[in-house]
């Protein structure tokens, strides 16, 4: 195990650069979403190498905050992707731009 | 600074950057798909492989799953005609540079402070299911909550309206 | 090693041979290519089980249809796998011309991988599990939900509507099943205290008198290894659950259009789930490579194993050739109003036994339990139930 901590860290914040770039420059509500998957996995990279370097890693803080933020990005996941369906259903399209108006 | 960790870095900002990238809906799914294993398997690298199992498990079989379900029931994987990226691309991708920038800033100016080596934690399942039902106990239950209200939730956005006539 | 008797060296034979073999190398390298060796014995062995089992299931659905059965290649038709092998790797490998060339390559590869990493965990014999993790539980059940998104490239990037329909079916079918799969092993994993394999097999490898304790002889584990049986025929796409590839619907599903050796390498990868989730269940529910009756322990650990599994795949076999195929909102409504629930109340039934302690008032009241709801959910609710037309809810 010789990888510093900031190497980990730099990557989360990569991925999350990316995903923030994914949600806001692409059209697609799916794809928004997406992007939201990546930042949050890149949150949990972050969690988990905190809690690799930590110094009391036996007190799992980091390593349940990871698990905790994996059950609750899948329950993002299914409640996003069903609105998008929902949305889809009445507008009949996934476009972002063209999602312009509050009446259905 | 080891080759495993620069492989497996590239392969998950490889496939984020494909997944953000790539025209088609189906192959950017695909590519997150890669991102998430590579992401997995830098858990594995990080001693964490419950956490690691948990991320194949949760992400690989059930949000890619969902998502290329999403993809296909919106009839999603024809390339629109105005294109994939919007209008504001520009703002976008310049939030997230600025992004980037600062935590990039944060994580290099704080690397005489944080720790940089730590010998490997031994962790076992057991453990983490302990410390779950233990100290942790709450927070399972508000996430078991959380899952149970999602579920209900999504089913009820999604469901079809049985009274709306079809069209 | 002049001392250990006989049957403990036929027992251990294939961990000596590695030992053996290994002993030629300098230590450093050892465990790594003690590695290499498991890893060559499980590509092996498992294909090899394949090519026999594909003969015993044509030849005995033969035998309960009435007919003979391939009896031409070979003694009694037994070089038949040969034959099929050499046809499938000298067929033209058709793409389609508006397919996804790189998706259509790699989800065979994506499938073929995935199934192989779930053996590596099953101990297939004592001191015989390739990689003994402290979470292999969670490591086969990844592995068999990264299969899922193979069907689903396979069946999109083959363009085809046979194919889409297909894929679509299969992973609606999986993604539920998956649940119920996970379920009914979690309370394996309540009672065991562990997500390890080999020491959930090691928790089942004690006696009363000449009976063992396996799992299945609880009330709550013969409930648990009915579901999970039924969950993993599911999960294999095997009859009366093969509406992903149901021949008379969709041509052959999700692989439709797949030809020549990729063809060939889906046939396997159904094979091989249905071995490693019959390994699963035999190690989960039916105490792994433990002898039946401790008065049969001189035989080897591995026959034992290799034995139970092969019944699991004689009773698919004997199912595909018995029941008729479910449509697929009847599949739907089975696994999420009936085998989820009771999956569940399994659950707290294990829980209540669990805590109840020792005595037969436990027995009395999970069996009570899960007969009640079985009864009540089972029964009841599915009596008059009218099988209208079907609807299906797909966003338009």
């Amino acid at each position: 195990m010789t990888t510093p901590l900031a190497c980990y860290l730099l990557v989360a914040a990569l991925l999350f650069a990316i995903g923030l770039a994914g949600a806001l420059v692409r059209r697609n509500a799916i794809m928004v979403l997406i992007g939201i998957e990546l930042m949050l996995n890149a949150a949990n990279l972050n969690l988990i190498a905190f809690w690799r370097f930590e110094p009391h890693p036996e007190a799992l803080t980091g390593m349940m905050f990871a698990i905790f933020s994996i059950a609750v990005a899948a329950a993002e996941a299914a409640v996003g992707l069903g609105l998008v369906i929902s949305i889809y259903r009445h507008t009949n399209t996934t476009d972002l731009d063209k999602m312009n108006r509050m009446k259905g | 600074m080891s080759v495993v960790f620069y492989l497996l870095a590239a392969m998950t900002i490889a496939g984020g950057l494909a997944a953000v990238l790539l025209k088609q809906l189906v192959h950017a799914a695909l590519a997150v798909t890669v991102a998430f294993a590579g992401l997995a398997l830098l858990y594995l690298d990080l001693d964490a492989q419950f956490a690691g199992f948990a991320q194949i498990l949760v992400y690989i079989g059930a949000v890619t799953i969902l998502i290329v379900f999403a993809i296909l029931l919106t009839r999603s994987s024809d390339l629109p005609k105005e294109g994939v990226f919007s209008g504001t691309w520009a703002v976008g991708l310049m939030i997230a540079a600025g992004v980037f920038a600062v935590l990039g800033w944060a994580v290099l100016a704080s690397v005489r402070v944080v720790p940089q080596q730590s010998p490997a934690p031994a962790v076992t399942v057991r453990d983490i299911g302990n410390a779950l039902v233990g100290r942790y106990a709450l927070p399972l239950e508000i996430v078991g909550l959380l899952l149970t209200a999602a579920t209900v939730g999504a089913v009820i956005v999604a469901m079809h309206e049985k009274e709306r006539p079809k069209g | 090693m002049a001392t250990t008797p006989f049957s403990t060296q036929l027992d251990q034979i294939f961990v000596l041979l590695r030992d053996w073999l290994v002993g030629y190398l300098p230590a450093a390298y050892r465990p790594a290519a003690g590695a290499v060796l498991g890893v060559l014995g499980i590509i092996s062995v498992f294909p090899a089980l394949f090519a026999l089992t594909t003969v015993f299931e044509r030849k005995g659905l033969g035998r309960m249809q009435n007919r003979f059965g391939p009896n031409r290649v070979g003694p009694y038709g037994f070089f038949q796998p040969v034959a099929d092998g050499i046809k499938a790797l000298i067929k033209e490998d058709v793409i389609p011309f508006r397919a996804d060339g790189v998706v259509h390559f790699v989800a065979p590869i994506v499938l073929l991988v995935t199934v192989f990493m779930g053996f590596a965990v099953l101990p297939v014999g004592r001191n015989m599990v390739l990689a003994d993790m402290d979470s292999g539980l969670l490591f086969f059940f990844a592995m068999g939900a990264a299969t899922e998104l193979s069907v689903f490239m396979a069946g999109w990037s083959s363009r085809n509507k046979y194919s889409l329909l297909g894929a679509m079916r299969g992973i609606a079918q999986m993604i539920s099943y998956e649940v119920v799969l996970l379920l009914s092993a979690v309370s394996i994993v309540m009672i065991g205290g562990s997500l390890s394999l080999s020491k959930i097999v090691e928790a089942q490898n004690s006696y009363t008198g000449i009976f063992p304790h396996w799992y299945v002889f609880t009330p709550w584990g013969l409930a648990g290894f009915l579901m999970f049986g039924v969950a993993a025929t599911a999960e294999t796409n095997r009859c009366p659950f093969d509406l992903p590839e149901g021949e008379s619907e969709i041509v052959a599903g999700y692989f439709t259009e797949y030809s020549g050796f990729k063809f060939a390498i889906f046939f396997i990868g159904e094979y091989l789930a249905m071995f490693s989730l019959s390994g699963m269940a035999t190690t989960l529910f039916l105490g792994g490579w433990s002898a039946p009756l401790s008065i049969l322990n001189f035989i080897p650990s591995w026959i034992w194993f290799f034995g139970k599994v092969m019944i699991f795949i004689f009773v698919f076999i004997w199912v595909r050739g018995t029941l008729p195929r479910l449509r697929q909102d009847q599949l739907m409504n089975f696994a999420w109003k009936f085998v989820l629930p009771l999956s569940l109340v399994n659950l707290i039934v294990t829980a209540l036994w669990r805590f109840m302690g020792e005595g037969w008032l436990r027995w009395v009241v999970s069996t009570a339990i899960l007969a009640a709801f079985y009864v009540l959910v089972g029964r009841a609710s599915f009596r008059r139930k009218n099988i209208g037309l079907r609807s299906y809810r797909y966003a338009e």
